[in-house]
């Protein structure tokens, strides 16, 4: 097993290569860059312009910049200063606590995706055909085709306009209300903090519960026809521990199997949201950085992402190999 | 429904004449798909989109992008049902004019009733359009008119910001919106196929070059990717339609890799079955073995799986397009009409600008019917 770990992580390693070089490259193509702004006022002298180009290694080639990058990032984890904030690209991507702030929302999502997705799966396929379940895949259904930043614009529109949460005191953007961002923890805190989260949960999940309350659906379904369900059933024992204790376990399995195709949505759908709702994550600094063209920070957000996928991917093979017995990744 | 060749259609007859019911796989596949309640809805209302799409500047009543400038960000137009001494009358619409209230400086529109505009149909004298690209024409097919023939606007979904009608704006946005999905497709789908084929028929080295590629495009992170290839596109100045394409390409070269697994999955399974080998040792050549046995047992797998991937492609695409990064002006889309939306205020002060949402929705749930009963349909151990 600790052969597979170090084997699988080294082998991250030429992925990421071949990404930040494709990031690279992306960033480059792109017309412009910084320095357009600088280059376009007519008050900046020519010396200091191409002072900033020289300290910025504008012009030197393709591939020179390229490595200058990459060694600085491999050699001393210096990702390079980003041009508009002019502080470390480090500190600009995860700006306060974005990085743990994103981690948070997505495993919380995660885990609430599956913690509703998984019952109502049973329960729709232990009431097969009957009206709540054509209810119950309707919703998902409906969750799956809503975008999610839509969603989050007419779940802000309610909350705000239709409901006028704003007359009870209470705010719907970012993670908390601002005053407790420089107090301590709290009982008061940690409310304020679920009931900002709330919206985003439902925006975010529900994208993604719809696949796994079908699959859910479908294996408990496969699962209740194999011969030794009928014999649980025929030895006398209760339903509810022929599909709780034996059923379910199996079912369940290819539901950590997919945990790792569903964090590409997971990722986009929290990049928007976050946007939209002003959720302090990387995705928001990322996005801010694309809109001024800040290259630097481009290149580290995308390298994240990636590094970020790949961990994910990680994680959920470990589960699985450690959910199902008849996975041994010797 | 496709006719069925010669010699098939001679072998039903035969058994037809001893008394069995004889089917080929695509008739059993229909005659599953049409069970299929709610996938049958969903298809119609896809086809009912595409129509509407064909047909939407004559549905439409105005240019999409003829700009009302005394009308920014109208409302919906109010139809009135009922005459003044309140008996039933024909639809008609007021004029309204943009005011502002003095003391809390809102803008209302206010109604001006003197003069009654009925909505006729099929009306000339309306902006200049091509029906089906082909004739010029002026009719359309609904619009204002007063008795004495002078005319004023009916916004069905009310105005945007530079007073284009969004009704009509959602209609021309709708064969955009549409027309990604099945455009990647056209363009990742072969590459997927060519290489993933490849990859689960040969084995070997050539699968394990082709899957380290799929590895690597699926160690990409989709959105972020998209958006840096969008502000690339948008920054070159391009028009509006090469940034269509270009976002197009981009979305294929984004979903190529995991389509190329899954059907690398299929054509291994296809190849494992006793079939391929009977065939390959009576001597099949490699060709005659891919188009004679794997392909005619994949494709429908292929077609669920090509279906399934269209409402995907949709959402992206209007999530780029609401951030700026996909389609842009002059060219109009769901989600790019919807980038107005971005802030509360906006919403709150004109909350008709969430309606091309309404149509995301709606259309993305339908294909989703649709491909879940093709893929139902398409199941040889579904039991409907």
């Amino acid at each position: 097993m600790l052969t597979y770990i170090i084997r699988r992580t080294l082998y991250m390693l030429p992925l990421l290569l071949i990404v930040s070089l494709i990031s690279f490259t992306l960033i480059k193509i792109m017309p412009g860059d910084f320095l357009t702004q600088a280059r376009l006022n007519p008050q900046i002298t020519e010396e200091t312009l191409q002072a900033q180009i020289e300290r910025f290694g504008l012009d030197r080639s393709f591939m020179v910049q390229y490595w200058f990058w990459l060694k600085n990032i491999v050699t001393r984890g210096d990702f390079g200063m980003s041009f508009d904030t002019k502080m470390p690209v480090y500190k600009t991507l995860f700006m306060g606590n974005r990085l743990q702030w994103t981690v948070f929302i997505a495993l919380t999502t995660l885990i609430i995706q599956y913690l509703f997705a998984i019952p109502i799966g049973i329960y729709s396929a232990t009431h097969q055909y009957k009206p709540s379940d054509h209810v119950v895949t309707f919703l998902g259904f409906l969750g799956l085709s809503i975008p999610n930043f839509f969603f989050a614009l007419v779940l802000l529109w309610l909350l705000v306009v239709v409901f006028d949460v704003g007359s009870y005191g209470l705010t719907v953007s970012g993670v908390m209300d601002l005053h407790f961002y420089n107090e301590g923890w709290s009982w008061a805190k940690i409310v304020n903090i679920l009931w900002h989260m709330w919206p985003v949960w439902l925006v975010i999940g529900t994208s993604g519960m719809a696949g796994l309350i079908r699959l859910m659906r479908g294996n408990l379904l496969d699962t209740l026809s194999l011969p030794y369900v009928q014999t649980a059933r025929a030895k006398g024992l209760n339903e509810r521990i022929v599909i709780y204790k034996h059923a379910v376990r199996n079912a369940i399995n290819p539901l950590v199997t997919i945990l790792g195709l569903s964090l590409p949505g997971l990722v986009a759908g929290s990049i928007v949201t976050a946007i939209i709702l002003g959720l302090p994550t990387v995705g928001l600094s990322y996005f801010n950085a694309l809109q001024r063209q800040d290259e630097n920070v481009i290149m580290a957000g995308l390298l994240f992402f990636s590094l970020f996928l790949l961990i994910g991917n990680l994680i959920a093979d470990f589960l699985l190999a450690w959910v199902d017995p008849r996975i041994r990744y010797d | 429904m496709a006719r069925l060749s010669r010699r098939k259609r001679k072998a039903q007859a035969q058994l037809e004449e001893q008394g069995y019911i004889s089917r080929s796989q695509g008739q059993m596949i229909w005659r599953a798909f049409r069970r299929h309640r709610i996938g049958n809805i969903g298809t119609v209302v896809v086809l009912l989109f595409v129509l509407v799409a064909i047909f939407a500047q004559f549905i439409g009543p105005y240019h999409y992008a003829k700009q009302y400038r005394t009308q920014p960000f109208a409302p919906p137009s109010i139809v009135h049902w009922r005459d003044d001494d309140g008996s039933l009358s024909r639809p008609y619409v007021y004029a309204t004019t943009r005011t502002i209230d003095t003391t809390t400086y809102q803008v209302t529109y206010v109604e001006d009733t003197s003069t009654k505009y009925y909505i006729r149909f099929f009306v000339s004298g309306g902006s200049e359009h091509r029906l089906l690209g082909l004739i010029p024409t002026t009719m359309h097919l609904f619009g204002a008119r007063a008795d004495d023939g002078s005319v004023t606007q009916v916004f069905v979904f009310g105005t945007d910001m530079l007073g284009r009608d969004l009704f009509t704006r959602c209609l021309v946005g709708s064969w955009v919106s549409l027309a990604v999905g099945p455009l990647v497709i056209l363009i990742a789908f072969p590459l997927g196929i060519v290489l993933g084929g490849v990859s689960g028929y040969y084995g070997g080295g050539v699968d394990m070059f082709i899957q380290r590629a799929c590895e690597v495009m699926l160690a990409i992170p989709g959105l972020p990717i998209l958006m840096a290839m969008g502000a690339a596109l948008r920054g070159f100045g391009l028009s509006a339609m090469i940034v269509f394409f270009g976002v197009i390409v981009a979305l294929a070269i984004v979903s190529w890799g995991g389509l190329a697994r899954v059907i690398r999955g299929q054509v291994l399974a296809i190849r494992e079955m006793d079939f391929v080998t009977a065939a390959r040792a009576a001597g099949a050549t490699d060709l005659r073995i891919v188009l004679r046995h794997i392909i005619p047992n994949v494709t429908s797998y292929l077609v669920v799986a090509a279906t399934l991937q269209i409402p995907g492609m949709m959402l992206t695409e209007a999530a780029l397009s609401f951030l700026g990064y996909g389609i842009q002006e002059p060219m109009t889309s769901w989600g790019q009409l919807l980038n107005v939306a971005t802030n509360i205020s906006a919403i709150e002060l004109h909350p008709w600008v969430l309606i091309p949402g309404a149509f995301i929705v709606v259309s993305v749930l339908a294909f989703n019917f649709m491909g879940d009963a093709l893929r139902d349909a398409v199941d040889p151990y579904s039991i409907i």
